[in-house]
Formats: C-alpha cells, structure tokens, sequence
C-alpha cells in the first residue's frame, strides 16, 4: 500500500514543485531590457556582460521571453485585423518588419515564424552575434531574418520607406533624443504602416516598482539599468508621435507578475503600457478613425482588437 | 542522410497536427516500429484486441476525418452499461436519459486502418517512417551554450539521422523515450493477466450493453461486437489466466458462464443488508433502483482468439521536459476495468494539440516548456484522479471481507441511485 500512497503523494505535490521553483528563481532573477543607446558607452558595457545569456528562457532574460506571450499576439492581430488578405497557417507572410533594439532576436524569431521578413537592428556587436548564431540551427528563420549590427540613424539613408512594421519594444527608455528617434523611424516606415512600441511610464508607481523594488530592493534588475528621468508617459508619446505625422490607434496598459512569469493586459498604463500608432498615408493623408487619438481601445487576451 | 526541421512523433496517434491550419508550413516526422496497415474491408473474424471509445474521443476522431473510416469499416456502438458485484446483488447501470450511444467497441486494428487512410490525406506535411526504430537519442541542454545544436537528435538504426524541434512519445507503457530521457516512472504491476478472446453468443440478441461483473479475483467484462459477438476482457491472476489459456474450449466457456452467473460468492449477511439498503432507497427515491438483467450466454470461443496480458498501473512524474512530450500510455497505464486506457490518451492528444497549435499561432518554438508545462498542468489534473480511483476501486473489489464488501454494496447502491454521482463518473 505504501506505493500507492506514495503515488499519490508524488503526483499531488510534484506540480507544486515547479511553483516552489518559480518563488525561488524569482529571488535570483534578472529583468533587462535591451538598450539601444548610441551615446551611452556605460549602458552598453553592462549589456554586453550579458550578450549570450539570451536565449535562456529561465534565465536574467526570462522576463523578455514571456513577454512574447502578449506582445506577438498583439502585433499578430493588429495586422490581420487590417489586411483582409492572409492566410492563417503564415499570418505575417509578406510582411516586412524592422525590430529596432533585437537584443539577442527574442522577438524576432517568432514574427519569423509567423512568416514576416525581419531585419534586426542592435547597436551592439555581441547582441547580433548571439541572435545570428541562434538563428542559424534553424534553415528556415535563417532565410527569413537578417540582422545588423547598427543603429537605427545609421540604416535611416539605405532604407527609406522600406518597411511594413516597426516594432521598438522595450527600447524607447534608454534613447537619448526620443523626437529623433520617432522621425527616423517615420522615414523608414512605408505610408500607412505601423510603430509598435512597449516601454515604461513615469509614474509615481513605477519608480517604485521599476527602481526602488526592481533595482535596489530585490535586484531583479542590475542597479543603474533604467534611469527614471527616461521613462516616458503614454502622453508624451503620443504627442511626440501625433505631431509627427502618426496616429495612434491603440495604447494598453502592462502587467507583470514576478510570481508566475507572466504578463498580461490591464487598464491602467502606470508601470508598463504598448502602442500602437499609423504612418500618416501619402499626400499627408490619415486614415478614417485618425480622430480618436485616445487610449481607448483594449486588446483581450486573445489579441483580439475591442474597439 | 540528415534530415532537418522536423517535428517527430513515434507511434500512430500524433497526426491531428497534420491537419491543423497553423501547422501548414511544420514538417511532422512519425516513426512507427509496425508495418503500414490499412484494408478496406475488414476480414470476417474479429480482432482479440478491442477499445472502449468515448463519445468525447469520437468527435476527436471525426475532427479529423477518421472516425468515417471507422464507421465505414466496423464498430458497435452501446447504449447500456451494467455493472455488478460477484458477492452481492449491488449493480450501477449507465445509460444515457435519450438512450443515446454511450461509447462504441471498435477493434484496435480499425482504429490504426482509418488513422493510416487519414496519414495519407496529409501526406506532404506528415511523412512515416514505418519499420523504424530510433536507437539512440541525443537531448540538447536547456540553455545551449553556442556551438551544440539545441534541438533533439535521433538516429535510427538504418544510420539515418533525424533533428526536430520536439519529440513527442507515444510508444506505450514501456516507453523508450521515456526511459531515455531518464523521467521517474511511478509504476505498480498488479498481480493480474488480462485475458481476451472473441466469444459467440448463444443466441442473436440486441447486443448493445456493456456487462462487468466484479469477481474477488478480477472484473470480467463483456463487450458488444455484433449481435453475435462479444468480446471478452477477464482480468484475473496469473495462474488463472493460464489456465484458462490452457483449457479445452468447452470448459473455457462453461468458466465464462459461471463468472457471470454463479452466486457463489454471496453471503446471506451481504444479501440481507443489501436488500435493506435497497428498500431504504426505494423509500426515498423510488427510481433509483433499476431491475438487474442478465447478460447474455456465451456458446463458442474462437479458435486462435485467446491470448493474454499483464496489467499494471504506471504514472510518469512529468510528461514533459525541454523539447520533449510524452502521451498515452508512455505517459501513464491504468487498469482497463473501467476502459478508459484509450480515451485518456486521446484526451492526451487533443489537449497537446490545441496547446501546440496556440503556440504556433503565436511563433512560438515549439520545444519550448511553457506551453508544454501547461499542457502537463491540464492533463495531470485529470489523468491522476481518474488513474487514483480506478486504483482504488480495482483494490476495493479484489477482496471477500465482508466489511469491504458491506462498504461497496451500499456504496454502489447509493450511487446507482444518485443521478448527479452516475453522470460525473460516466463521462
């Protein structure tokens, strides 16, 4: 009899291991953001200790990598609710996308395998060295993603007008001149295509969280990562975006949960939030619901654009 | 030769992705140790070997296509389902308010011809390697250092090479991957053989009712195949087993008879307390006792039919591991006093699939463990406490103690009675 109970014991509590893991690792976890700062040297060195710890996905990264559990879907379904012509097994065939600040390519890996063709940009030589490495095991992303060891001002000349998509996730915090940033990304970008970009507010709430808790309390984040003067409001944003010939169609608020790894969606935009803006159209044309500028729109868990 | 970006499953279930839209662009790599099997016609005799098929696994057959195949081929469906005690006259019947089917008897080789016809319709995405064996298994590390390929690699032992993104195991309670990929295995051999042969009954009946009996030395069950046929699943000792291998057909039947039958593990103690608890029943819930049939006298064996196997209990410690998935009975074993060996295992399939296909839809490596923690997650939930009972039950009726057996009459009785309990356990 005592095997069974054993059994049972074992099977009962054995999935609770895997939480007691998480509680553990979440005292010795690391939480980076990648930086695509090409003024501050001091940033990029802290970066680059960390160059080929990427890809572990329990690892000081581990943050990044569930990220892609909202952000992927979120861009997945923005797309195909605005073209009417895809097909689902290859949802982002055709679909040109530049993903400035790749980092190791955490994201740009699985919009190559949803069937975009992606260019990753990282101003960091070990960073595009780990990504181009890890792509290269598979003979299907390494024909779909390139990537360059550049800045985003540095690709503006051979480039214009060149992509579908932009996505800039957690990369606008450590840009030291965010308007240029913005104006550079708008002339790479085709009329009518879309910036995404994941970043962190500044708020009373995300100082505490971000720097005080993150950094210097738990050092979830090596101190000194973020700088709070850096953060940027969802308002600032768009206003720098909107006087700049975008429209901004939907902005969410960010949650993430050091307990289970997880992040999901929430109304409010106080720690971390995603946007999404539109090119102005040629002729300086915008499109139809340029009017609502406003943080309205909400993406469910399925992506799934709520207007 | 090396073959890349390839998914790779081994065994027969794992084709539902073939006809997943997200998995249009995935190369799916099956290897199965058998021969291909397919016929369009059925020989006249039956197979030994039969499942016990769910409504729920039938609809999964038929998401795919398959379940026409069966349908087309053989099958009988079964409305009733007796349940009955050797030592007392406690029984439970299921049966469906509308008398619907409740599950269908299908023979395991028409399972496999249907699946072999389905593989076909997918032939570009999903390509089989039949008469394969993988005789070596390489795991990448969880967190690859630079120059090792992070995906697993398999050699066959026709020297080729094969490299996926994940390894599915499918390959039965004795599961090689398994045991390569050094995952505990909680497993318990019960001190019983299973013996199956195909019966012919007495008379042509109506045959659409399950019957088990629950004798002290293991359940005997009967299954429907035809209006004649039957097919036999006796769970008994060892040396029973053999014995009843042994014996000459007249008495093998004549013992079939007897197990169904005979009474001679009443006692009048059990009979009494039973019968009171039945009229305390009917006091309260005048339908909630049903009227005992009988099953159906077996009068001939087929020659060549009967054969035997060990039952036992397993249950993996995980069902996954980076870049690895273990379903069916590699991931767990369960008695088939309750036929639910197949059904689980299908439940296995559809949960993994809908996991694999979100993460393909959301450019997800598919070797990742974070899906696969959560398909673990759901089915360990469920698969555990049917495997618990079943074990529990298989322990409660293996004995003659008269407080035991007073403990699973009333308890029986009063399920039988319990509208609510009964649909719970029947699904």
């Amino acid at each position: 009899m005592f095997d069974v109970a054993y059994f049972y014991f074992i099977n009962y509590y054995l999935k609770n291991y895997r939480y007691a893991l998480s509680l553990f690792r979440f005292t010795v976890k690391r939480l980076f953001s990648t930086s695509h700062s090409s003024v501050d040297s001091k940033e990029m060195k802290k970066f680059q200790l960390l160059a080929h710890k990427w890809w572990d996905e329990e690892g000081e990264y581990s943050a990044l990598h569930s990220m892609n559990d909202i952000r992927v879907p979120f861009i997945r379904d923005t797309l195909l609710n605005m073209s009417s012509n895809y097909h689902l097994g290859n949802p982002l065939s055709g679909v040109k996308i530049l993903d400035v600040g790749c980092g190791g390519g955490l994201l740009s890996e699985p919009l190559g395998r949803l069937g975009a063709s992606v260019t990753g940009i990282d101003p960091l030589e070990d960073n595009i060295r780990t990504a181009d490495q890890h792509k290269s095991f598979d003979p299907v992303l390494a024909k779909r993603i390139q990537y360059k060891s550049s800045s985003l001002e540095e690709i503006v000349e051979e480039s214009m007008e060149t992509f579908d998509v932009i996505v800039a996730s957690e990369v606008v915090e450590h840009v030291a001149d965010l308007e240029m940033f913005i104006k550079c990304c708008s002339r790479v970008l085709k009329p009518e295509g879309s910036l995404f970009i994941t970043t962190i507010n500044k708020t009373q709430l995300s100082y505490i969280l971000g720097i005080v808790v993150a950094e210097k309390i738990m050092g979830i984040v090596p101190e000194g990562t973020h700088e709070w003067e850096k953060f940027v409001p969802p308002e600032e944003l768009e206003r720098l975006l909107e006087s700049n010939g975008f429209s901004v169609k939907t902005v969410n608020g960010m949650l993430y949960n050091p307990l289970s790894g997880s992040w999901s969606w929430m109304e409010s935009m106080s720690v971390n939030y995603a946007m999404h803006a539109v090119k102005s159209g040629a002729r300086g044309q915008s499109s139809p619901t340029d009017a609502l500028a406003i943080p309205t729109k909400s993406v469910d868990l399925q992506g799934n654009r709520t207007f | 030769v090396h073959l890349s970006n390839r998914t790779v499953v081994i065994n027969m279930y794992l084709f539902i992705l073939g006809h997943d839209i997200h998995f249009h662009d995935k190369k799916i790599a099956l290897l199965e140790a058998g021969p291909r099997k397919e016929c369009d016609h059925m020989p006249d005799s039956y197979s030994n070997r039969v499942s016990s098929i769910s409504p729920g696994s039938a609809t999964l057959l038929s998401s795919f296509g398959a379940w026409d195949h069966v349908c087309s081929l053989r099958l009988k469906p079964f409305r009733r389902m007796q349940v009955w005690d050797a030592c007392s006259e406690a029984m439970i019947v299921f049966e469906k308010d509308d008398l619907d089917d409740m599950g269908y008897i299908v023979e395991n080789d028409v399972i496999m011809s249907a699946l072999t016809k389905q593989l076909d319709a997918v032939a570009d995405r999903v390509e089989v390697f039949y008469r394969s064996r993988a005789v070596g298994y390489t795991w990448p590390l969880p967190s690859h250092s630079c120059d090792t390929s992070p995906w697993v690699q398999i050699e066959l032992a026709d020297g080729r090479r094969l490299q996926t993104k994940l390894l599915i195991g499918a390959d039965g309670h004795n599961s090689v991957v398994r045991k390569e990929a050094e995952i505990k295995n909680i497993e318990h051999r019960y001190d019983q053989s299973a013996v199956v042969a195909t019966l012919h009954l007495s008379e042509a009946t109506d045959n659409n009712v399950a019957w088990q009996r629950f004798l002290p030395t293991g359940p005997i069950a009967l299954l429907p195949l035809s209006d004649t046929a039957s097919s036999l699943v006796w769970s008994t000792s060892h040396e029973h087993a053999s014995e009843l291998l042994g014996m000459d057909e007249e008495s093998f039947v004549d013992s079939i008879n007897s197990a169904f039958w005979s009474n001679i593990n009443h006692s009048d103690f059990i009979d009494t307390a039973g019968a009171m608890f039945r009229s305390a029943i009917s006091l309260l819930k005048p339908s909630g006792t049903a009227v005992r049939q009988l099953p159906p006298s077996v009068a001939k064996v087929d020659p060549g039919s009967r054969a035997m196997f060990p039952l036992g209990m397993g249950h993996a410690t995980e069902y996954v591991r980076h870049r690895v998935a273990l379903i069916g009975d590699a991931a767990h074993r369960v008695h088939p006093l309750a036929g639910q060996g197949v059904n689980l295992g299908f439940g296995d399939i559809a949960c993994l699939a809908h996991h694999l296909s979100a993460a393909a839809f959301n450019g997800s490596d598919l070797g990742s463990l974070k899906h696969l923690l959560k398909f673990e997650t759901e089915r360990q939930r469920h698969n555990v406490s049917l495997i618990a009972a079943v074990d529990v039950l298989k322990r409660l009726y293996s004995t003659r103690l008269a407080p035991l057996v007073l403990l699973r009459t009333w308890g029986l009785q009063a399920t039988n009675a319990l509208p609510p309990v009964k649909v719970r356990i029947s699904l």
